[in-house]
């Protein structure tokens, strides 16, 4: 098996601290928004996206597992939050709890399911799982099927952050995102991130060093289930509604060529490829169906010429990971 | 007891369709190491092509040249995607082939729903086929009746050329070790090829007999690849009998589980391939990935 990423450099401090220096840089500019003129609902949902495709990225970055079904996350917690939020009316913080452990639960079956295969049928099997559970939604009463839930109340955080203004809303979905980012920073550098990326780079040597690579798998499915929940939960308080589409295989693909775009096992590529194809489908949408002809074209052209993705690309420049 | 057969029937159906995908699938994965992805996107050019010909006021080809002319439109094009992209993936990861094949399959579907909407194209069975049977016991449409045969009969073909013939012996040949087959002076690279335009033009083939039952959507493809997939999981792509049997038992529990419980039509092959991966991990023809 070849290695996902053909120049692995190595984790030193000074790795961290640059990461942290472009952490920081990031976290201002994101902070600054509001300020620019920015059309903040676009930035809120790329925001969504960008979280969802870290989540992606720490399994198929730091683990080589693809996932091909991580709409299934997106759009579990997205029901589970809406109908906490609209049916139960829980205030927003409940109701953000409800939606993440219901894709917590979700991940700990489709975890024990999917990491029973390796490399190519554990794409398939993920992919299938989440079809299943598409044909689910569409017949459960709960999720209204083809409409959807729709009208979710957004309420107040904590009871005091009023959700329903955006700048409010906009700062804290950033909150959320730089807070889940920020985890899954310290996977990544924790000696458990060591351990997934040793199993990446040949899972035979980490069973004979005696790690039990099945259990770490798991854990990492289960992050990032997780996590992808979290970014679900944030995405129905942006969009107020849960429908379908966060199902669907297409939002799986979709998550899966953003994390290409950016750069695979990148920190930060996940983040700018989620802008650039929220940002392309914003400008495009006029284009109809063309739009998926010209994600299929940059699928394409990401494999065949431009592996390491936009941040990969610079880091190699620079020799530094990023 | 009518419902039950007619079920059944559309079972085989579709077992005939999951046969056929399923089958080219593994014929592609042994020698170029890729899961094509595209299989679903090839598999809706067939019944497209097959339309094409038919409505096009010059050629009106129909139904039956459409048959072996729709397998050799798609199985070129499939080779040239072979020729031009697929083949530059050798020794890389094989997920880089998934993402690849995925895109050339947004691509496909893109264009085609561009021109065509989403809604379904009608496609007139063949005079020869229509009409119907009765066997006593149930009605049996011919064509219907034909779809089913002729897979078998093409899916027996498929195992022939492969396990029995010198040819087929070859390509497992080369599918054990490239390099030793090489070296016996066989061009690998152009069987390469040449197995990749086999399995895309039986997706197309299966594409074509899709077409009068099934209408022409460009669509079409895409749901179907899933649950191919799960049946590839369910019976591993070791064996090219055992993607033969899967594939027509898992449309024919299918077929039956629209007659007992509706509901469940759409997911029963996803929860088979839970519990097949529950109790057998490795999938039932045993092969580890």
């Amino acid at each position: 098996m070849t290695a996902l990423t053909d120049d692995t450099l190595p984790v030193t401090p000074r790795a961290i601290r640059d990461e942290m220096i472009v952490f920081v840089v990031m976290a201002l500019l994101l902070a600054s928004v509001p300020f620019t003129g920015v059309y903040p609902f676009f930035v809120m949902q790329a925001l969504c996206f960008a979280l969802l495709a870290c989540a992606f990225n720490l399994l198929i970055g730091y683990g080589g597992l693809l996932s091909f079904g991580h709409a299934m996350f997106l759009g579990t917690a997205g029901y589970c939050s809406a109908h906490a939020l609209k049916v139960w009316a829980l205030p927003p913080e409940l109701g953000i709890l409800v939606g993440v452990a219901g894709a917590f639960v979700l991940s700990l079956i489709t975890g024990y399911i999917s990491i029973r295969r390796q490399g190519i049928y554990f794409s398939m099997i993920t992919l299938a799982l989440s079809q299943l559970l598409y044909f689910i939604y569409l017949q459960a009463p709960f999720t209204h099927g083809e409409d959807g839930i729709q009208g979710i109340p957004q309420g107040r955080l904590f009871g005091v952050f009023d959700l329903t203004k955006p700048t409010v809303l906009y700062y804290v979905v950033l909150v959320g995102f730089l807070a889940g980012f920020l985890l899954i920073f310290r996977i990544i550098n924790s000696p458990f991130g060591e351990v997934l990326k040793a199993i990446r780079e040949n899972e035979p040597r980490a069973i004979s060093l005696g790690y039990r690579t099945d259990h770490y798998k798991f854990l990492a499915f289960v992050l990032s289930g997780t996590l992808a929940g979290f970014a679900g939960s944030l995405k129905v308080f942006v969009a107020q509604n849960a429908s379908l589409t966060d199902v669907h295989w297409s939002m799986s693909g979709e998550v899966v060529l953003m994390t290409l775009v950016g750069g695979l096992g990148t920190v930060f590529g996940p983040v700018v490829g989620a802008f650039v194809i929220i940002a392309m489908q914003q400008y495009l949408a006029g284009f109809g169906q063309w739009v998926t002809v010209i994600q299929g074209s940059i699928f394409v052209i990401c494999v065949l010429t431009f592996r390491r993705g936009v941040i990969g690309e610079i880091a190699h420049y620079f020799r530094r990971s990023l | 007891m009518q419902a039950l057969y007619a079920q059944l029937l559309v079972g085989l159906i579709n077992g005939s369709f999951y046969a056929l995908l399923s089958l080219g699938l593994a014929v592609i994965f042994g020698m170029l190491n890729i899961i094509n992805f595209a299989h679903g996107a090839l598999y809706m050019m067939g019944a497209f092509v097959a339309y094409f010909l038919l409505n096009n006021d010059y050629l009106s080809i129909g139904y039956w040249p459409a048959l072996i002319v729709a397998p050799i439109v798609v199985g070129i094009f499939g080779m040239i995607l072979e020729r031009t992209m697929l083949q530059w993936l050798t020794g890389l990861d094989h997920l880089y082939g998934l993402l690849l094949t995925f895109g050339i399959a947004l691509i496909v579907q893109g264009v085609f729903q561009n021109y065509f909407g989403s809604s379904g194209l009608p496609y007139a069975i063949p005079d020869q086929l229509k009409g119907g049977m009765n066997l006593g016991f149930m009605f049996l449409p011919v064509y219907r009746g034909w779809v089913v045969i002729f897979s078998l009969v093409v899916c027996i073909a498929t195992w022939f050329l492969i396990e029995k013939t010198r040819l087929g012996a070859y390509l497992r040949a080369a599918t054990e070790n490239p390099t030793l087959v090489r070296a016996f002076g066989v061009n690998v690279p152009r069987m390469i090829t040449l197995t990749y335009g086999l399995g895309v033009g039986l997706a197309a083939l299966a594409g074509v007999l899709s077409a009068p039952i099934n209408q022409v959507r460009p669509l079409m493809g895409a749901d179907l690849i899933i649950v191919v997939f799960a049946v590839v999981v369910i019976g591993g792509m070791g064996s090219i009998m055992g993607s033969i049997i899967t594939g027509f038992a898992l449309g024919v529990i299918e077929g039956l589980t629209k007659y007992f419980y509706p509901e469940a039509s759409n997911t029963v092959v996803f929860v088979l391939m839970v519990l097949v991966l529950l109790v057998k991990p490795t999938g039932l023809t045993g092969r580890a990935a």
